[in-house]
């Protein structure tokens, strides 16, 4: 009955959610996905975290009712029109080698069921840690003979969001020890530096301020289990590394670039933040 | 209508300004508590012009962090990470108010509030909010006329 009213709502809400008004987030509401994918969307943090969180919270909880209801049923989620598209590519041979991804990895579900929840993680060969991002690259361009997706592009954020659909309602699990750890402290770092002209840094905003508005904007711990993320605002997929960007902008900085060695220690630092949260990608934000 | 007359005021001091006498942003004398007792300008801070400099996103975007009851009728949206600004020139002396406009870091250590007439030290500065590298001398986020103009704004706030 519940699901039913929510799919009536649902383009009006679209729009309303935009505007402003729009009812307040419920912070204790419950995050079930079709009926189903109950997800984890407040816990406790993560050791490492001691002395910073005590607590973390999806972004989700920090969203509009309207906003909340589009995440809960698929029909309703934009992002899924994505994922639908990136399992068409998915089945697709493609490039030099004549090869689609199924060819290698067999029905995404299994291929690739929980993935999502351990990227960004070492990779012996390459000698560094890697992005989902960057993994699916060195696919098309060394196994497939295609060309490379552009690293915060729509083929990219569809192809992500299709490998993160799979792993819903999985535990965020990224590793921070052994070879990931001198990664892992540069991300650190840079999650607490002040950048730009205005000399915030993540922290300022994610860690000391969330819950509160900063202008119209209701600020969340900034975390990334429900990338790629269908945003309102944009009405596109986005990816992590383009919300990054998107922040530093912010500060009058100068930001790094998608897929840039900061960038990456920053998405496994953020990703670890949120250690516990459930993988919710693609999740639907304003 | 409103709007009109307030354009020209704009305008007015503008054309003023050139003769203006301004401390540039690394001679402003600041005492042990960072207050900044002399004006940064020696034409006077306007209200009018310093309450749309609090309110505009791409000036001073004040009410980005602070709520004023004031300004709540005809800008929406204001921001709670910083304190409420109501009633504070009884709250603080007027050098005060002008050392944390001028680097709101050495008023209160390690705050999130950016300084808006410093114009060195940046980590990464962008060229605006392009993303960009910043290009050349970075001009400060509010003149020092504007300063002045939002300092005789703030002066005017009651508690309510
Ligand atoms: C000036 C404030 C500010 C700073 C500094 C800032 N952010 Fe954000 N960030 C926001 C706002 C506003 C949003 C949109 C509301 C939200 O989701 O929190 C946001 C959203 C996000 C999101 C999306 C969360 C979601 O659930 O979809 C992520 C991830 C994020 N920020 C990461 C970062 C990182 C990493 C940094 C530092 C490189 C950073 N932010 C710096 C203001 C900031
Ligand atoms: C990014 C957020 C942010 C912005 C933008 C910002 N401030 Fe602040 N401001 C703060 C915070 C936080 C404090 C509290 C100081 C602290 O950190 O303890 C503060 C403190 C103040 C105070 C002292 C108030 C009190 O009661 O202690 C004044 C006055 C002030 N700000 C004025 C301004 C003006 C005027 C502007 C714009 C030209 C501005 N602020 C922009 C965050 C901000």
């Amino acid at each position: 009955m519940k699901k039913a009213s929510f799919k009536v709502m649902t383009a009006s809400v679209a729009a309303l959610a935009l505007g402003a008004g729009a009812a307040a987030a419920d912070p204790e509401a419950d995050l079930v996905v079709n009926g189903e994918i109950r997800m984890v969307t407040k816990t406790d943090a993560p050791a490492h975290l001691e002395g910073h969180l005590d607590t973390i919270r999806s972004g989700w909880t920090f969203r509009t009712s309207e906003t909340q209801a589009l995440q809960m049923d698929d029909f309703d989620n934009p992002g899924m029109i994505f994922v639908d598209g990136a399992q068409e590519a998915w089945d697709t041979a493609e490039g030099t080698a004549g090869k689609a991804c199924a060819d290698c990895h067999g029905d995404v579900a299994e291929g690739m069921m929980g993935v999502r929840a351990v990227y960004p993680k070492w990779n012996e060969a390459a000698g560094e840690v890697r992005t989902i991002e960057q993994m699916v690259n060195e696919c098309r361009t060394d196994r497939m003979g295609a060309d490379a997706y552009k690293y915060d592009g729509g083929d990219m954020a569809a192809m992500v969001a299709l490998i993160s659909s799979v792993s819903r309602g999985m535990p965020v699990d990224v590793a921070i020890d052994g070879p990931a750890q001198e990664t892992w402290e540069k991300g650190q770092e840079i999650y607490y530096t002040r950048y730009g002209q205005l000399e915030l840094s993540c922290a300022n905003c994610h860690e000391e301020n969330y819950d509160y508005y900063i202008r119209a904007d209701h600020l969340s711990q900034g975390h990334i289990n429900g990338f790629p993320t269908y945003r309102l605002k944009n009405a596109k997929l986005n990816t992590v590394h383009a919300r990054f960007k998107g922040c530093v902008r912010d500060t009058r900085a100068e930001t790094f670039k998608p897929g840039s060695p900061e960038f990456v220690a920053l998405e496994l630092y953020v990703a670890s933040r949120g250690n516990g949260l459930s993988v919710e990608g693609p999740s639907v934000r304003n | 209508m409103k709007k009109a007359a307030l354009g020209a005021l704009v305008l007015m001091a503008t054309t003023g300004l050139a003769t203006a006498e301004v401390v540039a942003p690394g001679e402003v004398v600041m005492d042990e508590y960072g207050f900044v007792p002399a004006p940064l300008t020696d034409q006077p801070g306007d209200p009018e012009r310093g309450r749309k400099i609090v309110g505009t996103k791409s000036l001073g975007n004040c009410v980005s962090c602070h709520q004023i009851t004031e300004m709540s009728h005809d800008v929406p949206f204001h921001g709670e990470v910083g304190p409420m600004l109501d009633g504070l020139p009884h709250r603080y002396p007027v050098a005060m108010i002008r050392g944390i406009l001028v680097n709101s870091k050495n008023v209160f250590d390690g705050t999130v509030m950016p300084a808006y007439y410093k114009t060195d030290g940046f980590i990464r500065p962008g060229n605006g909010y392009t993303g960009k590298a910043a290009e050349g001398a970075i001009e400060p986020l509010l003149s020092a006329q504007q300063i002045e103009d939002v300092i005789a704004y703030l002066l005017t706030l009651e508690d309510e």
